[in-house]
């Protein structure tokens, strides 16, 4: 690769593009982004301290944070079976259903939500048939589970999908003729390289869902300290005009996402440097 | 075995993807069709659908703009600060749709730190379309940059080098060698945008101020119905989102089989 002083020579348009990158970049991310941060220090250390560890605030991080790991991991599993099945096997319909997968990135979350609470409730599509075993969806944790699930699925399968299609199926298959069971095949064939894009796809998954807003107010029902998401409790301390109560739940929701973030990229670069 | 994992996968895909589209239709056409003509022909909801396009016709324009600007920066050239520049591209899909609103709300609000100052020029700006443009901005304009950074990447600098051995200006070479290179990425990101665009709730709920027949995009729209209990009309308009975004999901696919290979290796 050329020097910077190279290519700038070689080819124009550096200083004119990292101009208006920067001052766009500036004017819509960092300074909002700043002002929020900020603001939720407004009244000083302690007072953010206190805004954030009421119970209410706790309980409602606890539930975004908790159901979003919890929906992630199932979204691993099911979505590495997925995506195995999309990438190695052919079967009538396949591109259909692989097309199918993206549909929780196309379809609004509003119409998600509404959709989702038609089939949990109570008298619903599948509701109907769950409530007689005990079984309560809509209106309760188990429902915000339920949102977060059908929002990161495509995270998952999206990021193992291209892993599998260069894995090299004689690879598995000399394991085979070596006396290698499926699970050994699996275990140190298949794993070494299939974790780290799950680890990826995981930590997407869990960014995407513990800002979920749209698809989980609907079906959550929303009750303080029981099914309250820490984004709707933002929204109803603005109509509260606590403002500086919604920059601190704000900034602490961004403050526990980068800790997460960063462990998770921490644990992907070991999990690399192992492999080597 | 194969058996099996097919069985679960389709299992999963059918109870999680299927039948909630399927659920959106039937119960928009519930009534039948006049009752579903009749809800979306609702004064309320042409207007809100309007909003919409209308944000989505000014936001897709400035991301695409943006995004070439970024990727050129970015693709082209290795400078100090580039992976800082990377992940701030990359930042808002890190950060809830909701907080995407609050910053502006918080930045521009009439409590907020510019408030007064926009009040005394009579500026409207949060719970007004400009605000709503501006938390949909926040939001949609990593999808073009993204995808024409992992592209110009990948393609490298080797036929801009030689076009301007050749004598040609900047604008020529942007326009007649890297634009055709990464023209269908540039719709893929822009579609991309424009569907984000079209369906943003949390964002756009935040500063819109809920004005019916204002500020209310059609998922807004949506959330309005539902709550008033008129689930069938709710429905309705959530059947044209719906519609919109299988649209969306063919466009993609189709733009993936015929380009795949203008568009970055996925």
């Amino acid at each position: 690769m050329a020097s910077l002083a190279q290519q700038r020579r070689t080819l124009p348009g550096f200083g004119l593009g990292l101009g208006v990158t920067i001052t766009y970049l500036s004017l819509i991310v960092l300074l909002p982004l700043a002002t929020m941060l900020l603001r939720s220090l407004g009244n000083g250390p302690a007072f953010w301290w206190q805004a954030v560890s009421s119970a209410r605030v706790l309980a409602a991080l606890r539930l975004s944070f908790g159901a979003s790991m919890a929906a992630a991991a199932v979204d691993v599993i099911f979505g590495l079976i997925i995506a195995w099945v999309l990438v190695r096997y052919r079967f009538i319909g396949r591109r259909w259903f692989d097309a199918l997968i993206d549909l929780p990135f196309a379809l609004p979350t509003a119409v998600a939500g509404i959709t989702l609470s038609a089939l949990y409730a109570g008298n619903g599509w599948l509701g109907q048939y769950l409530e007689p075993w005990g079984i309560k969806v809509a209106f309760t944790r188990v429902g915000v589970f339920v949102a977060l699930v059908f929002v990161a699925l495509p995270f998952i399968v999206r990021t193992v999908q291209p892993v599998l299609q260069d894995l090299d199926k004689e690879c598995e298959e000399a394991a085979a003729t070596l006396g290698a069971s499926r699970w050994q095949t699996f275990r140190q064939v298949l794993w070494p390289s299939l974790a780290p894009a799950l680890l990826t796809g995981f930590t997407m998954a869990l960014a995407r869902a513990v800002g979920e807003y749209g698809s989980v107010i609907f079906i959550a029902g929303n009750l303080p300290r029981v099914s309250e998401i820490a984004p709707l409790l933002i929204t109803i301390k603005l109509e509260q005009y606590d403002y500086v109560g919604a920059a601190a739940i704000g900034s602490a929701m961004l403050l526990l996402s980068f800790v997460l973030l960063l462990v998770l990229n921490l644990l992907q670069r070991r999990m690399l440097r192992v492999q080597r | 075995m194969r058996a099996l994992l097919i069985g679960v996968a389709l299992a999963f895909i059918g109870l999680f993807l299927l039948l909630p589209l399927f659920v959106v239709f039937t119960e928009a056409l519930r009534h039948g069709v006049l009752p579903y003509l009749a809800a979306i022909r609702e004064p309320d909801a042409v207007s809100a659908l309007l909003l919409s396009l209308k944000i989505v016709a000014i936001v897709v324009p400035i991301n695409v703009t943006f995004g070439i600007f970024a990727a050129w920066t970015i693709a082209k050239f290795r400078f100090p600060g580039r992976s800082v520049l990377v992940s701030l591209i990359d930042l808002p899909f890190a950060v809830s749709p909701v907080i995407s609103g609050l910053v502006y709300v918080l930045l521009l609000g009439s409590r907020g730190v510019l408030g007064p100052l926009l009040q005394d020029w009579d500026i409207q700006i949060i719970f007004a379309l400009p605000g709503m443009v501006l938390a949909t901005l926040f939001v949609t304009f990593p999808f073009v940059a993204r995808e024409l950074i992992a592209l110009m990447e990948q393609q490298g600098n080797d036929e801009e080098y030689a076009a301007r051995t050749l004598g040609a200006g900047g604008l020529q070479i942007f326009l007649r060698v890297t634009l055709p290179n990464i023209k269908w990425a540039l719709l893929y990101g822009a579609l991309l945008s424009a569907a984000r665009a079209l369906g943003e709730f949390g964002a756009v709920s935040v500063v819109s101020g809920h004005v019916r027949g204002y500020t209310n995009t059609l998922p807004l729209q949506v959330e309005i119905l539902y709550n008033e209990y008129q689930f069938q009309a709710a429905f309705a308009v959530a059947s044209l989102l719906a519609l919109f975004a299988l649209v969306t999901l063919v466009l993609k696919t189709v733009l993936e089989h015929r380009f795949g290979r203008e568009l970055k290796t996925h």
